[in-house]
């Protein structure tokens, strides 16, 4: 059996006011508070493209890969809904911004580039709440804050063969829309939306029928979706029942797809070119300079940390997770050049002070120049590992630098010969039984000497020279 | 009207700045004859008479309009005012805002004594398919006075207002200001804001003047024409003082007839004001020129497939769900369809179901399509033939106004824009002057089309001939 798998995804722009009127963006304010006649589809309000749209539309579709085109064009896509005021989303049909362009995607498959259809701008219809959703007794109300809030959607070729890959897909989309701040990317507050097309068939060289599936809120549900759909359609293909073209709804809570009424399935949307909107025409100029502007992406940071430095793909990839932290990441190894030690550092001890604040690495005070002053007091044996680990939320928390933090938490590490000699000696004194055994040529009790010399320093001798003095006064 | 009151905006401004006149007294005036009058013409939907004298109290006599009374098509938006269009679907709708060239009539001291009568949504050329009541010719009130801005032009007519507004979707003020004796305008597209303007074909549609002068006409252009960031289509163009651009003459000026027009059967007394101001043109130092518009016929048909689609999406809004006449049904489906069959009259609905059609899978590349590339082929030719010639000068209509109930077959009706459908389908400036009057004694109107963003000259061609044709100046 081989599944074949497309995706279309809507991705929110983040811009500061909606697509084609001045209404603010924010999300989860009161219903119907951001709200004007060109967003509410009022008699003889007009559209005016936002230009920040635009430019958002065009970094995503250039970092891509697309062909971004000079000049592109809205249309009207006509339907009944009480939550799309003008009965009609103005969108882009026949001449979207953009064709073509990849993404990478890298699974249990290997690495693999997915290849795009298009990519082309519009506006998101408003919100209807149902009785189900709230206690209205059986009725339907409409928020219209989400209308008119701009939206690109990117439809992907046929090229995924598992949920694996589409969830991969997904996430690195995800990645590269926050990359480039073109958008949130967040699934829950919709800000990125996902329809899947899904297609079984016993012949490799053949396609089978091709379903759509809607009501995705998450990755997970979309993989989940798939799984459940390339099952379903595997055991239509064994007892031999017909799979039919449609759109199927997932359902969460049970994990399964069912179909959705036929009437909401086909729609002639009678698409014609938007009156209102004159060509979308871009300015060549700007094209070049955006295409010369362009980061480096999240997947050639990552493969540069393990091609360049050596970093294992596990901690490349934490690392670009966020532009701020790979940015964070490389200023940081420019004072302190052991990236693996600050790579393994940032991964373990910061990500999880970031977990337990619930913030991001730029919402806290920590800065690359701290982070690297401190693995350098351990490097240089001012501080052991140990204490690192109760200077970094000072770090994070109050922003001060690596050596007052210390200091104000007592924790300089003594490496001061005769205050060592001091211990060293109140430790063989008091540990005669082990100091014969290791006279007597039992080495590893000189561990167990270390030990009780550095609880003596209550931590913060330094253990190196802690075991070369009490092997220097034992001989 | 008595005799001493000004007859046009420009004496009337003349009047109020020289302390003869003032706006209030003005607008009495205007009110007594509306009281007298409108009970026959039926011109107005809803009047605001007493806050129009207050509007005209406060007006300044130095600003553009000088407390002008200006009577507005009941498709564009004034805000606080009801805007029906003329449909028993927006019966009770309260305009929330302005439309931008309301606004700026507002600006410069316009008053609005009330909201006029159109065919419903502008969709028609009698004012007939007006859910409310049809509208009188004040030339002869058993005839129609044009559409679909047949209430504005019938005010203007009647002297219920020196000014008016209304939109040109495919000759909707044109025409019936030739029915009515009065100038209407349908400026370049993009040159006045439809912002607020409740869209028809989208494509086509302009808001115009309609005065009793060609020079009345500039001087509510110069307040109208301005860019509008509220509309994506509006132009940004250096400033055009409309009113210092009339020329005396024609000299040097180059008058198009075309050819492809020349063997349409038009009403005798029609030709016969062509003759004339073929000639007035001629003693004016113009010269005539033919030209050719070879697929100029095709442009009924075209745009009787385009303004349908555009119509059909921009009407889909009135479903009843947000505003407007709402009827219940069993589901949301069948709400709206009982909501919009019982809000649209018959010519809104087959102008739907025509669009819709147009543009349905299958069909959109015979009809939608095809007619999109004929339209571009049409604008091309009207650009060549403006190369060879300043001006074209057309018949506004084949014939003058028509009875009330005397055309009842739809394409019967759809013909009488022939003449005025070119210019919205190009986007050019074209303007009606009135030219005399027929044996029934019931006016022509001439039409000039100009090159897009040559109004101004077009204007002041059109005052030559207006005034030379016995035109009020």
């Amino acid at each position: 059996m081989t599944t074949t798998i497309g995706l279309e995804i809507h991705v929110q722009l983040a811009t500061r006011t909606k697509m084609f009127c001045g209404c603010g963006t924010a999300f989860g304010d009161a219903p119907n508070t951001h709200v004007c006649p060109v967003c509410l589809g009022l008699p003889g309000a007009l559209p005016t493209l936002n230009a920040e749209a635009v430019r958002l539309a065009t970094r995503i579709a250039t970092a891509l890969g697309c062909t971004v085109h000079e000049v592109s064009e809205f249309s009207r896509k006509n339907y009944f809904y009480p939550d799309l005021p003008k009965s009609y989303q103005i969108t882009q049909f026949d001449r979207p911004i953009a064709t073509g362009g990849s993404l990478p995607i890298v699974t249990e498959r290997g690495a693999r580039s997915v290849r795009l259809t298009r990519a082309h701008i519009e506006e998101d219809a408003g919100k209807s709440m149902h009785a189900a959703d709230i206690t209205l007794g059986g009725e339907t109300l409409v928020d219209f804050n989400r209308c008119g809030m701009p939206l690109i959607e990117i439809v992907t070729e046929p090229d995924m063969q598992s949920g694996d890959e589409a969830y991969e897909f997904l996430r690195n989309l995800r990645r590269l829309v926050r990359w480039l701040g073109v958008s949130s990317g967040d699934m829950e507050k919709g800000a990125m939306r996902c329809d899947v097309n899904v297609s079984v068939s016993p012949d490799p060289a053949k396609r089978g029928t091709k379903v759509e599936i809607k009501n995705l809120n998450s990755f997970r549900s979309v993989k989940r979706a798939i799984d459940y759909e390339e099952q379903r359609q595997a055991q239509c293909l064994g007892d031999c029942t017909p799979i039919m073209t449609e759109t199927r709804h997932f359902d969460e809570v049970q994990g399964t797809t069912t179909a959705m009424r036929s009437k909401e399935a086909s729609n002639d949307y009678r698409y014609f070119p938007e009156p209102d909107l004159p060509l979308l025409q871009l300015d060549p100029a700007e094209l070049a300079s955006l295409r010369a502007q362009m980061p480096e992406l999240p997947w050639e940071v990552q493969s540069r940390f393990e091609r360049d430095l050596s970093l294992s793909p596990y901690d490349a990839a934490l690392l670009t997770e966020e532009r701020s932290t790979a940015e964070f990441f490389q200023q940081a190894i420019a004072f302190y050049d052991n990236p693996k030690k600050v790579a393994s550092y940032m991964g373990t001890e910061v990500a999880k002070l970031l977990n337990e604040r619930g913030k991001t690495l730029t919402e806290t005070q920590l800065t690359p120049a701290t982070l690297a002053g401190l693995l350098m007091m351990v490097e240089h044996n001012a501080i052991s590992n140990t204490a690192s680990k109760d200077v970094l939320p000072l770090l994070m928390d109050t922003g001060t630098t690596p050596m007052e933090a210390v200091r104000s938490l007592g924790l300089e590490q003594i490496s001061d010969t005769s205050a060592i000699e001091g211990f060293a000696r109140e430790v063989i004194a008091e540990n005669v039984i082990q100091v014969e055994q290791f006279r007597g040529g039992k080495e590893a009790v000189l561990g167990f000497l270390v030990g009780q010399l550095m609880k003596k320093s209550k931590g913060k001798a330094n253990p190196k020279l802690a075991g070369d003095t009490l092997r220097r006064l034992l001989k | 009207m008595s005799s001493e009151l000004p007859r046009t905006l420009e004496h009337y401004r003349h009047a109020v700045r020289a302390h003869e006149l003032s706006a209030e007294e003005y607008l009495d005036e205007t009110r007594q004859l509306i009281e007298r009058g409108d009970p026959q013409v039926k011109a107005f939907l809803h009047l605001r008479l007493d806050t129009a004298r207050s509007d005209a109290q406060a007006s300044n006599p130095s600003s553009p309009l000088a407390g002008a009374p200006i009577a507005v098509k009941d498709n564009i938006m004034m805000a606080g005012e009801r805007c029906t269009c003329g449909s028993r679907i927006l019966e009770h709708y309260v305009a929330p805002y302005s439309a931008t060239a309301v606004q700026l009539l507002l600006a410069a001291g316009a008053v609005v004594p009330g909201k006029t009568n159109l065919d419903e949504f502008a969709m028609g050329s009698s004012t007939e398919n007006s859910a409310f009541f049809p509208t009188h010719n004040p030339a002869d009130p058993t005839r129609v006075p044009g559409g679909s801005s047949g209430g504005s032009t019938a005010a203007v007519a009647a002297g219920f207002a020196l000014g008016a507004i209304g939109s040109d979707t495919g000759g909707s003020v044109r025409q019936p200001a030739a029915f009515c004796g009065v100038v209407g305008f349908k400026p370049t597209y993009g040159l006045v804001s439809r912002y607020g303007l409740v869209a028809f074909g989208s494509s086509l549609d302009c808001i115009g003047p309609i005065a009793r002068s060609v020079r009345d006409a500039a001087i509510m252009m110069n307040v109208m024409a301005a860019h509008d960031p509220k509309d994506a289509t509006s132009v940004k163009r250096p400033h055009v003082d409309f009113e210092a651009a009339l020329q005396p003459t024609l000299a040097g000026k180059r008058v198009g007839l075309i050819r492809e027009l020349q063997g349409l059967d038009v009403q005798p007394e029609i030709a016969a004001a062509m003759d004339m101001a073929r000639k007035a043109a001629v003693k004016s130092g113009a010269s005539i020129v033919d030209v050719s518009v070879p697929h100029i016929l095709s442009a009924l048909p075209v745009y009787y497939i385009i303004a349908p689609a555009e119509c059909s999406a921009n009407l889909g809004r009135f479903d009843g769900v947000r505003y407007g006449l709402h009827i219940d049904g069993r589901d949301m489906t069948e709400t709206y369809s009982r909501t919009r069959d019982a809000g649209f009259g018959t010519e809104v609905k087959r102008r739907i179901l025509i669009g819709a059609f147009v543009l349905s899978a299958g069909y959109y590349d015979a009809y939608y399509r095809k007619a999109s590339s004929v339209r571009q082929l049409i604008a091309d030719e009207l650009d060549t033939a403006l190369q060879s010639a300043d001006v074209l000068l057309t018949p506004t209509t084949p014939t003058t106004a028509f009875r009330i109930g005397a055309v009842t077959d739809p394409l019967e009706m759809y013909k009488a824009d022939v003449f005025t459908i070119p210019a919205n389908l190009a986007g050019a400036p074209a303007v009606s002057f009135p030219a005399g009057k027929d044996a029934a004694d019931l006016p022509i109107g001439l039409q000039l089309m100009g090159p897009r963003w040559s109004d101004a000259e077009l204007l002041s061609s059109a005052n030559v001939l207006f005034t030379a044709l016995g035109g009020e100046s």
